[in-house]
């Protein structure tokens, strides 16, 4: 099964995969949402959307339609 | 003359830039607009040390140099156009201490531009509470440029800053990051078409959607021997560049910049896991709301009862100390009230722009757009609407205009299109008045009914613009790519200054913008209704003494007062307001609010002044507006004319009616098109006009 971001649970975390997708937004990484950096999911409005995470130091909050764009290997 | 420098500041949103450009300007600062766009321009004037001077341009907020909205264009193209007069000679970057990476990459795209960057980085007071240290030194060393340490909170840093202004020519314009290794052939190729301009100033030019000063996108992509890549292909491209600039970043920061993490366990989430709940954070997003409202309505009604007497007063005095007059008449029954009806508006706009700068400054804002945007998407809207649909209880002029950075156009455009069903401050006199003629003045488990009323009000007002975005969301077809990514920055102190600064701003904009129209209106209102045509309104005294001679029981007030009314039936306002009333009296209204309705299709704050200019010309009776009102009887039903039902019937026209000539204009120039304020002005006013005639007839 394909992980991504969407499936993070609050206050899980993850490892960003290299994107695979092109249609994943410039701004996203021009916000430190990078491949290979750790992703932390600190809250999740309800519906599950949109998320509030930690990535490396950047705090943001995106959509689920783009979450579900990004491939994580999950750590325990 | 001192040369004088020119600074630019730059740097991300949430990184108290704006504190910075006033700690740097002081009081020395204009606000104005971008030639031909409506982005706001911050300038001042920053003296320094050695008799120099710098002007200082604060230019809108921005993550990077990829465009993608009206306020970020215009930071790249001014950053492109070396003949621009207010091309930098210096730019400052500002960034924030804690999320100096993010930050730092605006200042490499800016340093490759060839402009001499000085990097400040602000918060530094911050630093040691959250376990930062920072090898300043080093870091100059890496990023080729000054680094300043300030805090314009704790006024520090501010001289080092001035300092690396004054001596900015000693600063590198060495490039951080070669853009071109990420397709170096394609990089190649350009240099080669056109070997007399910086390699990264067409490639900006190329990746961007708009046309830049004296480089012609056109141009470069119709060039000769040159093969454009797809959009595809060229976005692939800029992640790979700003990957890149990541690496040189990392690098550049991993032995100089050192955080304890367990020292950032802090505040932040701690709040956010209270203020973010999926129950607790609405809960208490109402509750700011509610309270927001309750103080802007009980806080606001001292001041305004001072002013709407103050003004009562002063055109009573004015009247009985000048000689008498037209020039008299026109100063105490004209300028005085219509002045007046501008005053009175302060209280309420600072009040409310107090309350949004402090939800912005301590970063609550963003929150808010967390929790709303899953619901305001259901309607077509984004979490971004919240903001614009919020500053609307102000004003309906700078709502629209914060919609700019809503990316997605469809949502963007609704978000246009029913912002005027929030309830603008303007309404909110016309509300007052009405709310207390009609609604008693009783607590209901505790609270005031006329309060409760009144958030009533507001409820209706938003609840109307999200139905009607809801249904616009069906029936508009527009297709669009969404980038919703924001930033939650963190949670911080306001800046009594800051706060104090937009205030004053805001409120200065509302009686220079909107007041001048409010007193000309005033002022053309009192001569229409002072003047009339023909013989009627010229021989009154006669008429009306003939027709009552037979009567001789009439006391002498009661002979002028009956002049005094036929004159102003007679007068050209008075014939308008005769000519609309078989229109408007199904919704309980009579000719003189007839003649308000007409002016308030300029603005409605007009309302109040123009009842208050109809009243104090129709009587001589100095008595508030209110009470006159209150006096006022029903024409054709008898009774008095502000029962429940025309009341309530009134609130509502004035809720729904798209009765603003500015918001149309700012709404033509932000969708480029007639179109879209048409509709609005159409469908908004027809709704209005079936919604107060049910409700009339229903209720009376």
């Amino acid at each position: 099964m394909k992980h991504t971001l969407a499936n993070l649970k609050r206050g899980e975390r993850g490892i960003i995969k290299e994107f695979s997708e092109d249609n994943i937004p410039l701004k996203l990484l021009e916000m430190g949402c990078l491949p290979g950096n750790e992703v932390e999911v600190l809250q999740i409005a309800p519906f599950r959307d949109p998320m509030y995470l930690n990535v490396n130091g950047s705090y943001l909050a995106i959509r689920k339609e783009i979450a579900l764009l990004i491939e994580i290997d999950p750590l325990v | 003359m001192a040369k004088q420098i020119n600074v630019a500041l730059i740097g991300n949103p949430n990184t108290g830039k704006t504190s910075v450009f006033n700690k740097l300007t002081g009081l020395n600062q204009k606000v104005g607009n971008y030639p031909g766009i409506t982005v706001e321009k911050k300038e001042g004037v920053c003296k320094l040390p050695r008799n120099l001077k710098a002007h200082i341009l604060d230019l809108p907020g921005t993550y990077s140099l990829n465009a993608s909205s009206l306020d970020e264009n215009l930071v790249i193209e001014l950053l492109l156009n070396k003949s621009d007069k207010d091309y930098p000679d210096v730019a400052v970057v500002i960034s924030d201490v804690e999320n100096l990476k993010r930050n730092l990459l605006l200042f490499t795209q800016i340093k490759d531009l060839g402009i001499p960057t000085i990097l400040a980085i602000n918060m530094a007071d911050r630093m040691e509470r959250k376990g930062i240290s920072l090898d300043v030194d080093l870091l100059e060393e890496h990023l080729k440029t000054k680094v300043v340490l300030v805090s314009a909170r704790k006024n520090r840093g501010i001289d080092d800053l001035k300092e690396a202004i004054i001596n900015y020519q000693h600063i590198s314009n060495e490039p951080c990051v070669n853009a071109s290794v990420v397709a170096p052939e394609y990089f190649e190729r350009l240099r080669k078409a056109f070997p007399n301009q910086s390699i990264y100033k067409l490639w900006l030019v190329i990746t961007q959607d708009v046309n830049f000063g004296n480089i012609n996108r056109n141009e470069i992509t119709h060039a000769k021997g040159f093969i454009t890549k797809t959009e595809t292909e060229l976005k692939r491209l800029q992640h790979k560049e700003t990957i890149l600039r990541y690496q040189f970043i990392n690098g550049a920061l991993k032995d100089t910049l050192k955080v304890d993490a367990n020292a950032a366990k802090d505040l932040r989430s701690r709040l956010d896991r209270i203020l973010t709940h999926k129950v607790w954070g609405y809960v208490i997003f109402f509750g700011i709301l509610l309270l927001i409202f309750q103080a802007i309505y009980s806080w606001s009604s001292y001041p305004m009862d001072l002013i709407d007497e103050t003004f009562a007063h002063l055109s009573e005095w004015s009247k009985a100390n000048f000689p008498p007059g037209v020039f008299t008449n026109l100063i105490s029954e004209g300028i005085i009230p219509g002045i007046g009806g501008i005053v009175i508006f302060i209280p309420q706009i600072a009040f409310l722009f107090f309350f949004i700068s402090i939800l912005e400054e301590t970063g609550y804002m963003s929150r808010v757009v967390f929790l709303m945007d899953r619901v305001m998407r259901k309607f077509g809207l984004s979490g971004k609407s919240v903001v614009p649909l919020v500053s609307g209880t102000a004003c309906a002029i700078p709502a629209v205009m914060a919609t700019r950075n809503i990316e997605n156009w469809k949502e963007r455009l609704i978000t246009i299109l029913v912002v005027p069903f929030t309830t603008c401050s303007a309404r909110l006199p016309v509300y007052l008045i009405i709310i207390a003629l009609v609604i008693p003045d009783e607590t209901f488990w505790g609270f005031n009914l006329q309060g409760l009323t009144l958030m009533l009000m507001y409820f209706i007002g938003f609840g109307t613009a999200i139905g009607s975005a809801w249904i616009l969301n069906k029936f508009l077809k527009i297709k669009n790519r969404s980038h919703f990514v924001i930033e939650m920055p963190n949670y911080k102190l306001p800046l009594g200054k800051n706060i104090a600064i937009n205030v004053v701003e805001k409120t200065k904009a509302f009686v220079f913008g909107a007041g001048k129209i409010i007193l000309a209106i005033s002022i053309i209102l009192w001569v229409l209704a002072s003047y009339g045509p023909g013989d009627d309104f010229n021989r009154a005294e006669e008429i009306v003494t003939v027709e009552n001679q037979p009567n001789t029981q009439l006391s002498k007030e009661e002979l002028d007062e009956k002049i005094a009314s036929f004159k102003l039936r007679n007068s050209y306002i008075g014939i308008m307001g005769k000519g609309i009333e078989p229109a408007v009296a199904p919704l309980g209204y009579d000719w003189k609010i007839g003649i308000a309705l007409i002016s308030s299709f300029a603005a409605r704050e007009v309302f109040v002044g123009t009842l208050a200019t109809i009243y104090s010309v129709g009587s001589d009776d100095e008595q508030t507006i209110k009470n006159r009102m209150a006096a006022e009887k029903n024409p054709i039903l008898g009774g008095p004319l502000f029962t429940f039902a025309s009341g309530i019937s009134l609130l509502l026209f004035y809720a729904f009616a798209m009765q603003c000539m500015s918001t149309l204009a700012i709404v033509k120039k932000e969708t480029n098109t007639w179109k879209w304020p048409m509709v609005q002005l159409v469908g908004m006013t027809a709704f209005a006009y079936v919604v107060s005639l049910i409700a009339f007839q229903v209720l009376k």
